[in-house]
């Protein structure tokens, strides 16, 4: 009789809202995850309107207004060498980043999943072969390495992103890892294998959901470390094929007239690049902010 | 301070005092108004259950409640100064000084790279000015005095070469090192093996009168509390309900959250045929919502709503009973207090007939470390479980009990096929399933055999709604789906009391109490023949254990399902156990049915485990047997008897050197030791009750 009422008192539900949008909102107890929100919201927001923001084609020259001409009410942040738009080359240039970095940061958590998961799950030799080929890679210089694999087969976005996918899925797998050593002593592991589940449900519904928070975290100031790799690619001339705009090879093609005093040019893309990495941090400092107050 | 000594003022008073948190969400008030004095040599156990902020008193008295806490209202004096008043240079000198702290967990209190020796004598040299050569010899007497053997190398170990009960006795050693007149503990033996926590507790009792130091206990467990305490305060939702002598409020106590957690709380000597646990309905309310009254109201059978919560209760002084106060109105008008007694007791239920579900016989399990390359350690064996017999027949509880590292744990593992069997059998209803990992055993054999776990925060995926867990075992080991799943899910619920709506919720919105239902339910979705329960009511507050023990017993008998039932806590095994299997270091010391185990004649180690179990009762009287040293480590166990190294009825040579045989009678009662069942019997009782 009184054991029916052991249940009687309950958190009452807030509100009807989703998980996932929730947690989004909590995110405005952090106000520096709020800063680098509002950052990275910014870019995306640029690469998406990219058309219709930009008044240039960002391969146009207009050479009635010059080359290098100083910023201007047609042209707000100048022209550069070849008497292209600066503002409208920055704009185009923050699409090739915003597709290019999270996706190789999504191939690098997928391929960086499976191997953290299988090295952490079933430990024994999976995990040392898996964690040597890790060491591996991880011992090379990671600039030597993306110049390497960029230049053998070829700048483009498709190599940007098997390059960063091989370069970064180690130690995504290093993270997943250490996180699944812990979690596979649950319980609910042991319920799960108990009831006969098999070795991949229990890895990727079981253990993986709950290691979400590092992951994302991780994953934010990732994209931020592949959005200046594709920076410095691209200064290298690895990026894009010109005359298509990216932000390391617009700093690339005008760093030279920095000494003479027209910095405006290739200012402009690397204080465009730091932006997005800085809010990608505050992001990622904001997120962990919030899960650690649970 | 010297006069305040001799004029016998208190050395502590609490007058009306408030503390209340500051949080984003504003104030928060967790205790509304405690007062209590404390004399000097005086001890106070405070008890409740978590959250009711016996803790907050402790730090609050110290000053020490963090960036967010505050006293709010009152005052709390130390030896008649205000502490709220004190500036901070001087509170500093008066912590360590006057006042000690020792807390949960030793290694939180000791500095892991510093040997203990140079940390206790810091304490004259730091607080006294005393020279380095003094500070030795203190520390040296002292690391004496809190009987650890060989103080002189103890003095130069780093506190993780100690053992648990050993760093905590270090602690102690240090809190007591400069004499303080207060000494405040915050669940000094929570974690520790049952005989160890004898052994700390009559250590800090003897301590405690030989220094005239007045104490703070806090702790959860009211046995302990009765070991070392004069007085006793009982805590609920930052209100003391009721204080006084520990006799006078054992006996009758008046407040109807005392009675009520003496009624949850199985003493040892009570089992489930005499008297029944009583759970205390509902759970504590969180402290932003504090009604105007009495705060136990909603939870309490004798409230009166007009009375209990209109305004907020006095506390009363019961007359005749020197220093017994209660905050209650309807104090005096309860009757007296009796234990709660089943109608008529139950008998146990004749087991013969029943068929065998479990036979375990000669069960190995060893771990071999492996041999490492670069460090050339070699390799060793470890015994977890060393020719372990045992069975079970259908419908009965079988305990398992014994300090930690006895292998209890393993023999979990290795039924429910987490863990390999190296050796020996185990028949589930005839198959044998020991030396088969649960991933090769079939679905049926799965299901006949299921587990509830200890950690009721850990039990459940907080990624996945509560009804997943349940739905998930019902796919796998009935083959349902659909509706028909939905359906038994949430009739699971209903039947370990829990509304089937929480089907949908996530476990974080779950108490502790109700995750271990669910677990429960998850546990009984394949209809299992077996339930292996591990530790299940361990992590619980006593309320909610007793709800949960009620629920096991309950399910167990209308599903006729056999309970494995793994526990260090002998006064709940003797409550719900029908057979009673004694570990110690992988090896079962004595078998037999729970009066044969709980009555002589004993196994030595039994009888020590006994001894050792605080008795929330001061009316039982209990013989006290102290164990010498710790447990042996599993890696080189005693060649003869495992117990033989600590144990007080040593015969001599024979122990040591040979394995012994196990005396059985015809009931089934098994006893390994080696000495003759005629003296064992002749062995008095360990509990005797005084009105007997």
């Amino acid at each position: 009789m009184s054991v029916n009422t052991a249940h009687s008192s309950v958190a009452p539900r807030r509100s009807r809202l989703p998980g996932w949008l929730r947690s989004v909102l909590r995110l405005r107890e952090s106000p520096l995850g709020v800063v680098g929100a509002f950052l990275v919201g910014f870019w995306v927001v640029v690469a998406v309107f990219a058309p219709w923001i930009s008044s240039y084609d960002p391969n146009d020259n207009d050479f009635d207004a010059g080359i290098i001409a100083p910023p201007s009410a047609e042209h707000w942040l100048g022209t550069d060498d070849q008497a292209r738009d600066t503002l409208s080359r920055i704009i185009w240039g923050s699409r090739v980043v915003l597709v290019i970095s999270p996706l190789a940061t999504l191939c690098a958590y997928i391929v960086g999943c499976v191997m953290g998961l299988l090295a952490g799950y079933y430990r024994g030799w999976v995990d040392t072969v898996l964690m040597q080929v890790c060491n591996v890679i991880l011992s090379f210089p990671v600039l030597v390495l993306y110049v390497i694999i960029v230049m053998k087969f070829g700048p483009s976005p498709l190599n940007i992103v098997v390059a960063v996918t091989f370069v970064a899925s180690p130690q995504v797998a290093r993270l997943v890892r250490s996180q699944t050593l812990e979690l596979r002593e649950r319980e609910y592991v042991a319920a799960a294998k108990m009831r006969g589940e098999p070795a991949w449900y229990i890895m990727l519904v079981e253990i993986l959901p709950n290691a979400r928070g590092p992951l994302i975290v991780d994953s934010c100031l990732r994209m931020g470390y592949t959005a200046i790799t594709i920076g410095i690619l691209g200064f290298l001339g690895l990026g894009l094929r010109p005359p298509d705009p990216d932000w390391g090879g617009m700093i690339n093609a005008t760093y030279g007239y920095v000494m003479g005093g027209q910095v405006l040019m290739s200012l402009a893309p690397a204080i465009a690049l730091s932006s997005l990495v800085v809010g990608l941090s505050l992001l990622a400092d904001g997120l962990r902010e919030i899960s650690l107050r649970d | 301070m010297a006069e305040a000594d001799k004029t016998g003022a208190p050395v502590l008073e609490l007058d009306n005092a408030r503390i209340s948190y500051f949080t984003r969400a504003g104030e928060i008030n967790v205790i509304p108004g405690v007062s209590f004095k404390l004399a000097r040599g005086e001890a106070i156990g405070l008890v409740g259950e978590s959250g009711c902020g016996k803790s907050t008193v402790a730090f609050s008295i110290v000053r020490y409640l963090g960036g967010a806490g505050r006293l709010t209202g009152g005052r709390i004096l130390f030896e008649g100064r205000d502490m709220a008043k004190m500036p901070e240079p001087e509170l500093r000198r008066l912590r360590g000084r006057r006042l000690a702290m020792v807390y949960q967990d030793p290694m939180s209190s000791l500095n892991p790279v510093i040997p203990v020796g140079k940390q206790l004598m810091e304490v004259p040299i730091v607080h006294q000015g005393a020279g380095e050569a003094d500070a030795r010899r203190r520390a040296l007497q002292m690391l004496a005095e809190v009987k650890l053997p060989d103080a002189e190398s103890i003095f130069d170990r780093y506190p993780h070469q100690l053992s648990g009960g050993q760093q905590q006795r270090v602690v102690i050693a240090m809190a007591l090192m400069a004499e303080p007149s207060l000494l405040i503990m915050d669940e000094p033996t929570t974690g520790l093996d049952v005989t160890v926590e004898a052994a700390v507790l009559d250590l800090v009792r003897d301590l405690r009168r030989k220094h005239n130091s007045a104490l703070v206990f806090i702790s959860h467990n009211l046995g302990t509390v009765v070991r070392v305490c004069d007085r006793i305060g009982v805590m609920y939702a930052g209100d003391l309900v009721e204080e006084g002598p520990i006799a006078s409020v054992f006996r009758n106590p008046r407040h109807p959250y005392t009675r009520g957690l003496l009624e949850c709380l199985p003493v040892l000597g009570t089992d489930k045929h005499t008297s029944p646990l009583v759970p205390i309905p509902g759970q504590v309310p969180p402290a932003l919502h504090r009604p105007p009254g009495c705060i136990f109201a909603s939870r309490c059978k004798h409230a009166e709503p007009a009375r209990c919560t209109t305004a907020r209760i006095e506390t009363i002084t019961i007359l005749g009973e020197a220093a017994h106060r209660v905050q209650c109105v309807r104090a005096l008008e309860l009757p007296p207090w009796q234990r709660p007694q089943a109608a008529a007791p139950a008998t146990a239920a004749d087991e013969r007939d029943a068929d065998l579900v479990l036979d375990i016989d000669g069960l190995r399990k060893f771990y071999e470390t492996s041999t490492s390359i670069f460090s050339g350690a070699e390799s060793y064996e470890i015994k977890a479980l060393n020719d372990v017999s045992m069975s079970a027949r259908r419908g009965m509880t079988l305990a398992v009990v014994g300090e930690s590292g006895c292998g209890k744990s393993t023999l979990a593992k290795v039924l429910t096929g987490l863990e390999k069997a190296t050796g020996g059998k185990v028949a589930l209803d005839g198959s044998d399933i020991g030396g088969i990992r649960v991933e090769d055993r079939e679905s049926q054999i799965k299901s006949k055999l299921q587990m509830v776990f200890q950690n009721p925060d850990s039990t459940l995926n907080p990624s996945h709604s509560v009804g997943f867990a349940i739905e998930r075992s019902l796919r796998r080991l009935k083959n349902l789906t659909g509706a028909a799943m939905h359906e038994q899910a949430r009739h699971l619920m209903e039947t370990v009391k829990l509304p089937a709506d929480f089907v949908d919720r996530k476990p974080r919105q779950l108490s502790g109490g109700q995750k271990q239902r669910v677990a429960i339910a998850r546990a009984l979705a394949g209809d299992p023949d077996v339930v292996v329960a591990d530790e299940p009511v361990s992590a619980l507050d006593v309320s909610v254990q007793a709800a949960i023990i009620n629920l096991l017993l309950e399910l167990q008998s209308t599903r006729a399902a056999t309970m494995l039932f793994i526990s260090h806590d002998l006064s709940v095994v003797r409550y719900l156990a029908d057979r009673v299997a004694v570990m110690y270091l992988g090896k079962i010391v004595e078998f037999g049915s729970v009066e044969e185990v709980f009555n002589p004649p004993y196994h030595p180690y039994t009888e020590a485990l006994l001894s050792a179990v605080p008795i929330a009762d001061p009316d039982r009287q209990q013989k006290r047997i102290l164990l010498e040293g710790a447990m042996p480590s599993p890696r080189d166990v005693p060649k003869g008897c495992p117990f033989a190294t600590r144990c007080p009825r040593k015969l001599g040579e024979i122990c040591d050197t040979t394995p012994p045989l196990e005396h059985r009678t015809n009931s089934g009662h098994r006893i390994a030791c080696h000495i003759p069942m005629e003296q064992l019997r002749s062995i008095d009782p360990i509990i005797s009750t005084a009105a007997e």
